[in-house]
């Protein structure tokens, strides 16, 4: 089977000055092209790290990333981020955050005309190109997020890597986002690593789940397949036994086997 | 009065009240003042002029200040643009000079650690102290005085760009690495953005001060310019024309800092509120 992203023996150590603190040990994953990954454990485990690895922002101490075959060590846009603060910038429109990369992205291969059009059909994607003129501040947090889905998908990315992108939103809002995200996975097969910490939203949205120990040295202590077909469906799967089954086992590895025991 | 236009007259009502309750309470205090200051100077031979005298001794400089007879003889009008020409020009190579090296020590740690001691104490030296030298540098008065303009605006526009560019949100630098923008892109569409409240705050204590300083290089270094025209005044004991000078000096300071400080509101509008 080819591996389209891989994590290959990853370890992570910070430095600072005589202390040293080992964060992920041996992290190992690979990820098919279309597949959908969450990435579930306690805060302070070292998962948004991982993700920072992944992208490039962070370099790994040890072992490396694999995109189709080929090292990456540095940041790029075939590994658009979705950031959990959104990270738009606020003195440019809704419009310009997202043209912000097309632009590059697209320099030679897409005419201005094309560019624009673009901008526009990623910002549909995600319903917001009712506020294309707007500015960040001006825009609900939900919408915000949704403008920051619309600039890593306009990218084209390989792999679209999200960073608890639901962690600062209100449960309707997330809820409504999870299903736009789940849409536009459907439609786009994008192949998909996030990070959160929401037991629901992981079984929901994911086809794997690789649950974290706690750091330090964190290490993938399980890795869950989710059976569930799609489309899914929120309030279906309530009442699923399958559905049931995989939050059982990812609650049991979090909160029995691996509790979040709090730093002294 | 008909139902349906009652609204509109009690909303001229409404702006009409909140306009007063700004521009009644300064009015006031300025009527006070003046009172006591025409009650305070109107007996003979007290040493400052009361303000019906001012008026009295300056109408015709009030009145036509576009008048010029050559040399330094000249209305308010041309006094008041050659200090702002100076202003202008030492001003601005004060702004790009400062946002350039402010950028360097933002941005690099070994800049910041050769250059800021180096800041810190040449900011403190007062504007006037530079002007010997830079007479002994440049032989003559004009680029001297724009030097000093120059070297009084530049610290804060330095310190405070330093500061804006060192707080930029790791979350800009990661947008910025993930679309892969060149360092020029990152200077044009991040830095300056996103430190532009800060470099804003900056020009305008800039220009505050550069005003501060024309005033009192252009009484040494002489020639057509508002601080000289004080001092001729002050040598002819010409003391109205001084208060006359001064409230233009005032005026003019405030324009400059609400100048710059409508453009910063206009340049940064979205950054601050985010």
């Amino acid at each position: 089977m080819q591996s389209y992203l891989k994590l290959d023996h990853i370890d992570k150590t910070f430095t600072r000055g005589s202390a040293t603190t080992e964060v992920l040990k041996d992290i190992n994953l690979t990820i098919e092209k279309g597949q959908y990954v969450s990435i579930i454990g306690h805060s302070g485990c070292g998962k948004s790290t991982l993700l920072n690895i992944v992208a490039g922002l962070t370099n790994a101490t040890q072992g490396g990333v694999l995109l189709e075959n080929r090292e990456v060590n540095s940041p790029g846009p075939d590994r658009a981020v979705v950031f959990q603060n959104h990270s738009l910038l606020p003195w440019l429109t809704v419009y310009e955050n997202v043209k912000l990369g097309v632009d590059k992205v697209f320099a030679s291969t897409k005419t201005r005309a094309e560019r624009d059009a673009w901008v526009m059909h990623n910002l549909n994607l995600v319903q917001m190109a009712h506020a294309k003129d707007k500015r960040p501040s001006e825009i609900s947090g939900g919408m915000k997020q949704r403008v920051g889905i619309a600039r890593a998908l306009a990218m084209e990315p390989k792999v679209l890597l999200l960073d608890e992108p639901f962690g600062a939103l209100d449960a309707l809002t997330r809820a409504h986002l999870q299903d736009s995200v789940m849409a536009l996975h459907q439609k786009l097969g994008n192949t998909i690593l996030m990070i959160t910490h929401d037991v629901d939203e992981a079984v929901l949205l994911s086809d794997r789940i690789v649950m974290m120990t706690n750091g330090p040295s964190a290490r993938i202590g399980e890795v869950l397949e989710v059976p569930l077909a799609r489309p899914r469906k929120r309030l279906e799967l309530a009442t699923s036994a399958a559905y049931l089954k995989c939050r059982q086992r990812v609650l049991e590895f979090l909160y029995e086997r691996h509790r979040f025991v709090e730093a002294a | 009065m008909t139902p349906k236009r009652a609204p509109v007259a009690e909303k001229y009502i409404k702006m009409a009240k909140e306009t007063a309750v700004r521009v009644i309470p300064p009015l006031v205090v300025l009527a006070l003042l003046l009172l006591f200051w025409e009650l305070a100077c109107r007996r003979a031979g007290s040493a400052l002029p009361p303000p019906s005298r001012v008026f009295k001794e300056t109408k015709e400089l009030i009145f036509d200040p576009f008048f010029d007879r050559g040399g330094i003889d000249k209305g308010l009008f041309w006094h008041l643009s050659a200090s702002l020409q100076r202003v202008a020009l030492g001003y601005s190579l004060a702004a790009i000079a400062g946002v350039a090296l402010g950028t360097l020590v933002g941005q690099s740690v070994w800049a910041m650690r050769g250059l800021d001691p180096l800041f810190q104490v040449l900011r403190t030296i007062p504007p006037l102290a530079w002007l010997p030298l830079s007479l002994a540098a440049f032989r003559d008065g004009q680029p001297s005085a724009i030097f000093v303009i120059f070297i009084t605006s530049i610290w804060p526009i330095i310190i405070n760009t330093a500061v804006g560019i060192r707080n930029i949100p790791q979350d800009y630098r990661n947008v910025a690495a993930v679309v892969q923008l060149n360092p020029l892109e990152f200077f044009g569409k991040i830095m300056i953005p996103a430190a532009a409240p800060y470099i804003f705050t900056g020009l305008r204590i800039g220009i505050g001060l550069s005003w501060l300083a024309i005033v009192a290089a252009e009484m040494l270094i002489g020639g057509v310019g508002i601080g000289f025209f004080i001092w001729d005044a002050w040598n002819s004991s010409h003391i109205s024309e001084i208060v006359l000078a001064l409230f233009y000096v005032g005026i003019i300071g405030f324009l400059l800092d609400r100048m710059i400080a409508i453009v910063g509101k206009f340049v940064t509008r979205g950054t601050a509120a985010n």
